[in-house]
């Protein structure tokens, strides 16, 4: 098994990532400079969070049209496993691959703390090793994460169960006060509508060691690297 | 022929507007009372076409592939012949 994480200019979280991946969980990962075109050989992808190209123009916007995205959207129309973490997630949304944008946060400031969410399915290769409303602490560093659908695109993201964590209370309520960027319906995560791809501001690399304060962030790794070894 | 184009990239009615909401408060603060300040991003490309409409065609092109995002964006188009 080999997982991908795609490293553009400005890509600021893709060291961690391989950590996690190579140190902590002991799988075989490996950076990959945008530059590269084909993919194949990976049973998986990570797109990390960062600033690639400096969030010029919109964030993500010029990563979604490297070529190297082509070879992103080979691997998940075969199926396999795309996560893309907070510059990811907009990278993803900026290329097709997931609905709706991510827009600034409704208050205009970087937000950086420890957020509540609560995972909404657990049948996807990310949330699998999850319980169906447990209430988890990960990350936030962003400040375009405000997730914005049309109201189709949004009714069709709730139908479809398409929503994989919520901002949330401790107690797992849907708050205005747990929403820290303005997100419709306190969205901090969806997944495709065949499931195998995974974009979410939160950064679950970075709550992934118990010296970090939180082991939550792990098991969406975890999750991954079990869908791949099943398939 | 050689063309500019002026494009400009506006967020959709509705949509949210925190820098401008922010000028908005911060004229308040000098005295101006306004109804509204919304943001936009403008692009002045210089490009080659056959004519103006090849000149449209392509810029239209532009903003629909990278230039805007539709889902949140309107974009409009202001084409001169550029000397």
């Amino acid at each position: 098994m080999s997982i991908g994480i795609v490293q553009f200019g400005g890509s600021n979280c893709d060291l961690d990532v391989l950590h996690v991946l190579k140190d902590v969980l002991g799988v075989d990962a490996e950076l990959v400079w945008y530059k590269e075109e084909n993919l194949k050989r990976f049973d998986g992808i990570v797109i990390p969070g960062g600033f690639s190209y400096g969030d010029y123009l919109r964030a993500g916007a010029i990563a979604a049209r490297t070529p190297i995205m082509n070879s992103v959207k080979e691997l998940a129309e075969a199926g396999k496993p795309v996560i893309g973490i907070c510059n990811g997630f907009q990278v993803l949304t900026e290329s097709g691959l997931l609905e709706g944008a991510l827009t600034t946060n409704n208050y205009p400031k970087f937000r950086c703390e420890p957020a509540f969410l609560r995972v909404e399915i657990t049948d996807t290769p990310f949330t699998s090793k999850f319980r169906k409303g447990e209430v988890v602490s990960i990350p936030i560093a962003h400040m375009e994460g405000n997730f914005y659908a049309d109201e189709s695109a949004l009714s069709g993201l709730e139908d479809n169960d398409q929503v994989a964590f919520r901002y949330v209370d401790k107690n797992g309520k849907v708050t205005d006060e747990a929403n820290p960027n303005g997100s419709q319906e306190n969205i901090a995560g969806i997944v495709s509508i065949k499931r195998n791809v995974l974009g979410m501001m939160p950064h679950p690399e970075r709550a992934s060691e118990e010296i970090l304060g939180s082991k939550d962030g792990i098991r969406i790794f975890e999750s991954m690297v079990e869908f791949i070894s099943d398939h | 022929m050689q063309y500019q184009a002026d494009v400009t990239i506006e967020l959709k009615s509705g949509m949210l507007d925190p820098e401008g909401t922010t000028i908005k408060r911060a004229l308040e603060h000098l005295g101006y009372e306004t109804e509204n300040v919304k943001t936009a991003k403008k692009y002045t490309i210089d490009l080659q076409a056959e004519n103006i409409h090849a000149a449209r065609e392509n810029v239209e092109e532009m903003c629909q592939k990278l230039i805007a995002n539709p889902i949140i964006h309107n974009y409009f188009i202001s084409l001169r012949e550029f000397q």
